[in-house]
C-alpha cells in the first residue's frame, strides 16, 4: 500500500495563551511512500518524527493537509478503521495476559462479518508467532521475556490484523547493543516477508541507514532530504543532513571560496569549479583523506588510533568546528607525518560546501565534469 | 561480625521496648484475659482458668446482635464504597475542566470530623416534634411515608448508618482509585484504541486489571475497616448503642469496659480476639482470591 502525505501539518496550540508560542510539530509534509518499502523516519529529538507517525495511524489529527493509502482519503478515518499496524515504543504489551492472549486480543475485537472463530484466532496468532519466532513463548507473560522477545510480541501483535501498513515507533530503543543488531535484521527479514509498507522511527542513523529503502531526514517539523541511504550520505541536500548522517561525524570547517578554490585557513585545499566568491563551510567525510606528503590539507596530528582494518587520524585544525578532526584511512596507508604536521589530499566527492550562513548546499563540478 | 550483631539489636531497642510495652505486652494480656473466669479488675483476682468468658459472649444477645450489625455494615458497605468510588474515579478521569475542583469536593469529607459528619446526618435525617428533617420532607413531597431513621425500625436506622459509613470511607477511596487510573500508562490505551477496541472490554481487559491492586488494597482496608466500625454509630445514634440496636463488635468491646453495664475486661477481651478471629478469617479468603484475581 502506497501511502502519500499532503501539505501535512500538525500545530500543537501552546499551553499558556499569554506567553504564546505554538508548536509546529510537523511542517507541510509533502511525499509519497512507495508500496511494500521499509521506511526511516529520521532525526534529532523533538523534530516531528513520532508526530508524524501519530499522524498516519491516526491517533493524532492533523491541522491541514491529507493522507492517502493508496487512492483512500484516510484522513478523517479513525485509527481502528485505517487498517495500520503499530508498534508502540515501549511495546505496550498487556502485562496481565500471556503472549497468546496479547497477539489475539486484536482479533477477539473483530465484530460483524469480520469475526472469526476460535480456531481461526488460533490459526491467525500461530502464523503471527511462528513469524516473528516466538511460537515457544506463547504461555508467558511479558514480564518473563527479555526486551527482544517482548519486541516480538509486539510486532507479531500489530500483524496478526494483517495492517496495510506497519508502523514501528523507536524498536530498538529500549534493547541493549547486541539485540539491536539482531533484531534490525529481523524487522528487515519480517517486513520483506510479509511485504508490508512500514515505517519505522528512529533518532539512530546507523539504525535507519542500514535496513531502510528510504529514508526521510526530519529537522524542526520539516523533511530535509528524502532518498535512499546510500544517495542521502552521498549527496546531502545541507549541512545538518551531512552533519546527521555518517560515524563518525563529518568534519566541519570555516572556509572561503576564491577564484573557484576553496580554501581552509590559508591553504588551497580543492578546485571548486563553477562557484562564485564567498565564504562558506566546508564539510569532509572521514573517508574523504588521502595521506599524502606534500598534500594539500595540513593539520595538526594528535594521535593515531589503530582500528583493525582501518586506521583513525586524530588531528585538529584551527578552522575546525569539531574539536578534533577524524579521518579513516586504510591500515597498510603510510601517514605522511613530519613532527606534528600531517598531510592529506582530498576525494573530491567527500567534500561538500554549504553556504555560510543558511546551510544550504553548493554544488561544484567534478574534474570528470560531472556535477557533484 | 558478632559485634555488628549486638550494634544492631541496640540500635532496634527503643523501637522493640516501645512496641514490646504497647503492643505485644497487650495483645498477650487480652488473650490471658480472655481465659480468666470471673476476673474482678479492682482486686485483680480470678477464680478459674476456661472458655467461659467466650461461652457467655457467644451466648449474649447483644454480642449477637453487635455481629448482625457488622457483618451487615461490611456486607453493604465495602461493595458499595468501592463500586460507588471506581464510578467516581472513572468520571473524574474522563474530564479535564474542573477536574482538581472536583477532586477536592470529593476529598473534603476525608478532613471533616466524624462526630460533625454525624451531626449533619441527624439533622438530615432525624424526626423530632418540630420537624421531619430533610430527608423525610422529600420523601413525602414524592408522595411516600415519613420514617424515623434514627429511632425507628431496624431496616431504616442500618440505612443511615450504611449511607453514613459509605460517605465517609468514599474519599479516601476516590483518592487512591483517581490515582491509579492515572498512573496506567496512556499507550494501553492507544494501542487498544489501535485494535478497535469496544469500551466495555476496554474496561475489563484493561482498566480492571491494571488498577487491581489498588482495587485489592481497598477492599482488604475497607473490611478491616468496617468490621472496626464504631464512633460511626456512636455520632448518629448516641453512646446507648444497645438500646438502640445498632451496636457494633467494638461497641460491645467497648461497653463491656467503660459502658453502662461495664467493668468485664475478660468479656470483652474475648469479644476482642473473636473479632479478630473473624477479621483474620476474612483477610486470608480475600487473599486467597486475590491470587485468582490481581495482576502485579
Amino acid at each position: 500500500m502506497k501511502i502519500v502525505l499532503k501539505n501535512l501539518t500538525k500545530i500543537f496550540p501552546s499551553r499558556n495563551k499569554k506567553v504564546g508560542g505554538e508548536v509546529i510539530a510537523v511542517n507541510d509534509f509533502d511525499f509519497e511512500i512507495p508500496d511494500g518499502k521499509l521506511i526511516g523516519l529520521l532525526g534529532p529529538s523533538g523534530c516531528g518524527k513520532s508526530t508524524t507517525l501519530n499522524l498516519i495511524c491516526g491517533l493524532e489529527p492533523p491541522t491541514s493537509g491529507q493522507i492517502f493509502f493508496g487512492e483512500d482519503d484516510v484522513t478523517h478515518l479513525p485509527p481502528e478503521n485505517r487498517g495500520v499496524g503499530l508498534v508502540f515504543q515501549n511495546y505496550a504489551l498487556y502485562p496481565h495476559l500471556t503472549v497468546e492472549e496479547n497477539i489475539m486480543f486484536p482479533l477477539q475485537n473483530l465484530r460483524g462479518k469480520d469475526r472469526l472463530t476460535r480456531e481461526e484466532m488460533q490459526q491467525r496468532v500461530r502464523q503471527a508467532a511462528k513469524l516473528v519466532q516466538i511460537d515457544q513463548l506463547m504461555d508467558r507473560k511479558p514480564s518473563e521475556m527479555s526486551g527482544g522477545q517482548q519486541q516480538r510480541v509486539a510486532i507479531a501483535r500489530a500483524l496478526v490484523k494483517m495492517p496495510r501498513v506497519l508502523l514501528l515507533d523507536e524498536p530498538l530503543s529500549n534493547l541493549d547493543a547486541r539485540l539491536r543488531l539482531q533484531t534490525r535484521e529481523e524487522i528487515r527479514r519480517i517486513q520483506q516477508e510479509t511485504g508490508i509498507t512500514t515505517i519505522f522511527v528512529t533518532h539512530d542513523q546507523d539504525e535507519a541507514m542500514s535496513i531502510s529503502d528510504m529514508i526521510v531526514v526530519m529537522k524542526d517539523g520539516i523533511v530535509q532530504q528524502i532518498g535512499p541511504p546510500q544517495e542521502v550520505y552521498d549527496d546531502p541536500a545541507n549541512l545538518f543532513v551531512a552533519q546527521f548522517l555518517g560515524t563518525p561525524p563529518i568534519n566541519v570547517f570555516n572556509a572561503a571560496v576564491k577564484r573557484e578554490t576553496l580554501y581552509i585557513g590559508d591553504e588551497a585545499v580543492l578546485e571548486v569549479p563553477g562557484v562564485g566568491d564567498r565564504p562558506v563551510s566546508a564539510a569532509i567525510r572521514p573517508e574523504g583523506f588521502i595521506p599524502k606528503a606534500g598534500g594539500r590539507f595540513v593539520s595538526k596530528l594528535e594521535r593515531v588510533e589503530v582500528m583493525g582494518r582501518d586506521t583513525s587520524v586524530v588531528s585538529t585544525h584551527p578552522e575546525s568546528r569539531n574539536t578534533f578532526i577524524r579521518s579513516i584511512v586504510p591500515a597498510n596507508a603510510k601517514l605522511a607525518a613530519s613532527g606534528e604536521r600531517v598531510s592529506f589530499d582530498l576525494y573530491p566527492n567527500k567534500v561538500f560546501i554549504f553556504d555560510a550562513e543558511t546551510g544550504e548546499r553548493i554544488r561544484f563540478k567534478l574534474k570528470d565534469g560531472d556535477a557533484q | 561480625m558478632k559485634k555488628n550483631d549486638l550494634k544492631g539489636w541496640l540500635y532496634l531497642l527503643p523501637a522493640m521496648l516501645f512496641l514490646g510495652v504497647f503492643m505485644v505486652y497487650p495483645l498477650f494480656d487480652v488473650l490471658v484475659y480472655s481465659f480468666e473466669e470471673g476476673y474482678n479488675s479492682a482486686s485483680q483476682t480470678y477464680h478459674g482458668v476456661g472458655l467461659y468468658n467466650y461461652a457467655y459472649v457467644l451466648r449474649d444477645p447483644y454480642f449477637l446482635q453487635a455481629v448482625r450489625n457488622t457483618f451487615l455494615l461490611v456486607i453493604i458497605t465495602v461493595p458499595v464504597s468501592t463500586g460507588i468510588a471506581l464510578l467516581i474515579s472513572l468520571g473524574l478521569n474522563a474530564i479535564k475542566p474542573l477536574r482538581n475542583l472536583f477532586q477536592t469536593v470529593y476529598f473534603l469529607p476525608y478532613v471533616t470530623n466524624t462526630l460533625a459528619v454525624g451531626l449533619v446526618f441527624m439533622i438530615l435525617f432525624k424526626k423530632t416534634a418540630y420537624t421531619d428533617g430533610l430527608v423525610n420532607l422529600m420523601i413525602k413531597w414524592f408522595g411516600g411515608q415519613s420514617v424515623d431513621f434514627i429511632d425507628g425500625p431496624y431496616w431504616a436506622k442500618m440505612f443511615v448508618l450504611c449511607f453514613y459509613t459509605v460517605w465517609v470511607v468514599m474519599p479516601f477511596k476516590v483518592l487512591i482509585l483517581t490515582s491509579a487510573l492515572a498512573s496506567v500508562n496512556p499507550d494501553y490505551y492507544s494501542a487498544a484504541k489501535m485494535d478497535a477496541t469496544p469500551g466495555w472490554r476496554v474496561f475489563t481487559k484493561i482498566t480492571l486489571p491494571m488498577i487491581s491492586p489498588m482495587i485489592f488494597y481497598l477492599v482488604i482496608t475497607g473490611f478491616i475497616g468496617a468490621f472496626k466500625a464504631y464512633s460511626d454509630a456512636i455520632a448518629l445514634f448516641s453512646t446507648d448503642l444497645n438500646a438502640a440496636g445498632m451496636n457494633t463488635i467494638v461497641g460491645y468491646v467497648y461497653d463491656m469496659l467503660y459502658g453502662n453495664s461495664g467493668g468485664y475486661p475478660s468479656f470483652a477481651s474475648a469479644a476482642a480476639l473473636i473479632l479478630f478471629a473473624i477479621v483474620l478469617t476474612i483477610t486470608c479468603m480475600n487473599l486467597l482470591i486475590s491470587k485468582k484475581h490481581v495482576h502485579y
